[in-house]
């Protein structure tokens, strides 16, 4: 499976030039991260040195080691969305999911991450739900969104 | 007759419920028999009312807004299909004071047209620029143009467009790109994503001529990975370009050869920096590179490169559609043009507002944004996004003009004003900008890469009360090794919040 979606992935876009990036949204849209054989793979295949791949990885905040939950949550926390209460939703998340920002909740659902910026900050706080923006965000509205992941069925999509 | 009802399809109006909404209108006409054709337009800017629905009437465009699904059916029993009054009714959308006093250049289309809809956009006006721009007998006289206009750069910079062009179109070299930066990473801006998302065929128009004016033949959007519906209409609008023969081995029948690659950045503020920009679209991690040599002379794979940002290049149509001057008759000073405000944060009516440089803070936040969301008094504004100073309300009546505000302290940047009330504390909103730092910092130049962290540390003591006055002089000295010494401006001007905060709300520190 890992190593189809990698495949895939170099056949898309191994032949750009520069086009390491493109190669790991590829793998990380069909997986959700990068698993760590896929190292060697990319730098075979790339004519790149395994430090190089590895080192493009790890700089990129997009790119995971680890899979994720069933759903990634990431919250601004940016100036303009902090200017309208983000932080403490960014509180009320940790405590409810029992993870801290970086982590994933002890159940599995939800994998909770900081983003800075969404280009919503007319309509603040934000947060991206699995790529869906949402905005206006209020704790209530946050609580009945975290309700439904929560009781979200098991298996990944 | 069937009627037609604009719903946005832009990230914010969708953010809240737009999709809903158009679906719910398209439901509710149904099972009413009444003929409605749902389009999804770009946003008009007027966040705070989104969705805005806009219905066609014999009178014009008649704006509803902030709709819910739940208005839809007492929407549809007041008759707004013919424009009827309801509580969310504004009226006509033209006679609305928000936008009566905007001056649309780059954003005239915006809200106004099907992004995607091709027909649409040459109806209203484009690909006029790229024709005019054909018409000229060398790439020399498209950058004279551009050079005349005064449009500088947006991104941040302000530097001239046109002579940056000029050098890459006097630089000798085998091939020649056209990037343009769509890593809009400042907190409080979101006129890229808008534009991209409400008229992306601007964007591949004004990157079209830049190829013809400096001999390019490909060009890349590199953008920001945070934006997920700017991809998907990008992609779309790429595809048609090429369809209709615009964009490809025969621009318009010209003969000339220009393409556009999309790129998705990968959630690094930093690559927002030009060459570090370029390292990532070359597939490495994004580390700054020194300057010189100037991407213009040396930039992507090593050949001269244009790097501009989305509204500058978006900007350069008009240009050449209706001349230099009548750009440049816009403006004041050096400051020439039109620039996208954005208005963010905790703000009443928060949203986009093009206007011609030399309008005022008080003006946008005041007139524009009606103050506070939260009803309480503005303490502070941050303008030009994460790097940019925080401005009490005593600077709010210097002109928006690139050099008078910045010699007041200010930065106009990427023209986002991120309001905050006075409940705000400014030694916490100081210890973020360093903290964004440490996080964002490529990690190329040590007072950015440690400075940052230090800047956590110290800033820390100071608030905790430990050996305040030795610290407070230490982090001064510390923002001044990070302002001389780093390599770009991401270290370099991470200071300027965290001085500014000092300098204008010190009782912060003092807690």
């Amino acid at each position: 499976m890992s190593s189809d979606a990698i495949d895939q992935a170099l056949a898309a876009g191994g032949h750009l030039p520069g086009g390491l990036l493109q190669v790991l949204h590829g793998i990380a849209d069909r997986l959700g991260h990068i698993p760590p054989d896929a190292i060697g793979r990319l730098a075979a295949a790339l004519n790149l040195s395994r430090a190089e791949v590895h080192g493009v990885v790890t700089f990129y905040h997009d790119f995971r080691s680890e899979p994720p939950g069933r759903h990634v949550l990431k919250l601004c926390r940016a100036e303009a969305c902090q200017a309208m209460g983000s932080e403490k939703l960014a509180g009320a998340l940790e405590q409810r999911l029992g993870c801290k920002f970086g982590e994933t909740s002890p159940d599995g659902a939800v994998t909770l991450e900081p983003v800075y910026c969404l280009g919503n900050c007319a309509a603040a706080p934000s947060l991206l739900l699995d790529g869906q923006l949402r905005g206006r965000l209020t704790e209530a509205r946050l609580d009945r969104l975290v309700d439904a992941l929560v009781a979200s069925p098991q298996e990944r999509a | 007759m069937t009627h037609i009802v604009y719903v946005p399809i832009d990230a914010t109006a969708r953010s809240v419920g737009a999709d809903d909404v158009a679906a719910a209108i398209a439901r509710e006409a149904a099972a009413r028999g009444e003929p409605v054709q749902v389009v999804r337009n770009g946003t008009r800017g007027l966040c705070w009312l989104e969705p805005l629905v806009e219905v066609v009437t014999p009178a014009g465009r008649v704006a509803y807004g902030p709709v819910d699904v739940a208005d839809v059916p007492a929407l549809f029993a007041a008759d707004f299909l013919r424009g009827g009054a309801h509580p969310l009714g504004h009226g006509r959308t033209d006679d609305l004071a928000w936008l009566k006093g905007q001056e649309r250049l780059t954003f005239a289309r915006v809200g106004l047209t099907d992004p995607l809809d091709l027909a649409d956009y040459e109806a209203h006006g484009g690909l006029r620029g790229l024709r005019a721009a054909l018409s000229l007998k060398t790439g020399s006289e498209i950058v004279e143009e551009v050079v005349r206009s005064g449009l500088r750069g947006r991104g941040g910079a302000a530097f001239p467009a046109g002579i940056k062009w000029r050098t890459v179109a006097g630089a000798g070299a085998d091939r020649k790109y056209v990037c343009c930066n769509a890593d809009e990473g400042d907190s409080g801006t979101f006129s890229d994503r808008m534009l991209m998302e409400g008229d992306p065929y601007l964007l591949l128009e004004g990157m079209t001529i830049a190829g013809l004016a400096v001999g390019a033949e490909y060009g890349y959007i590199y953008l920001r990975s945070e934006y997920p519906d700017a991809e998907r209409t990008l992609l779309a609008a790429l595809e048609a370009a090429r369809a209709a023969g615009w964009l490809g081995p025969d621009v318009l029948g010209s003969g000339r050869r220009f393409d556009i690659e999309l790129r998705r950045g990968a959630g690094a503020y930093i690559c927002g920096e030009e060459t570090a920009m370029l390292e990532s679209l070359e597939g490495k991690r994004g580390m700054v590179r020194p300057k010189p040599p100037l991407p213009a002379i040396s930039g992507l794979f090593g050949r001269p490169t244009v790097i501009n940002n989305v509204i500058t290049l978006a900007s350069v149509p008009i240009i050449l559609d209706r001349g230099a001057q009548y750009y440049a008759d816009y403006g004041m000073g050096r400051s020439r043009g039109t620039l996208p405000f954005q208005l963010a944060g905790n703000i009443k009516r928060g949203g986009l507002v093009e206007k011609a440089f030399g309008l005022t803070l008080r003006e946008l936040i005041d007139d524009y944004g009606g103050g506070t969301a939260s009803g309480r008094p503005v303490r502070a504004v941050q303008v030009g996004g994460p790097l940019g100073p925080y401005l009490p309300a005593s600077k709010f009546d210097v002109p928006l003009d690139y050099e008078v505000f910045a010699a007041a302290g200010g930065m106009i940047g990427h023209g986002g004003i991120v309001v905050f009330d006075d409940t705000v504390d400014m030694a916490l909103m100081a210890r973020y900008a360093m903290e964004f730092c440490a996080i964002e910092s490529c990690g190329k130049c040590t007072p950015c890469r440690i400075g940052s962290t230090r800047g956590v540390e110290v800033i820390d003591r100071i608030r905790n009360n430990e050996r305040r006055g030795p610290n407070l002089a230490l982090l001064r000295d510390l923002c001044d090794t990070m302002t001389h010494g780093s390599l770009c401006a991401m270290g370099g001007l991470t200071p300027a919040p965290v001085l500014s905060a000092l300098e204008h709300f010190p009782e912060d520190f003092q807690r």
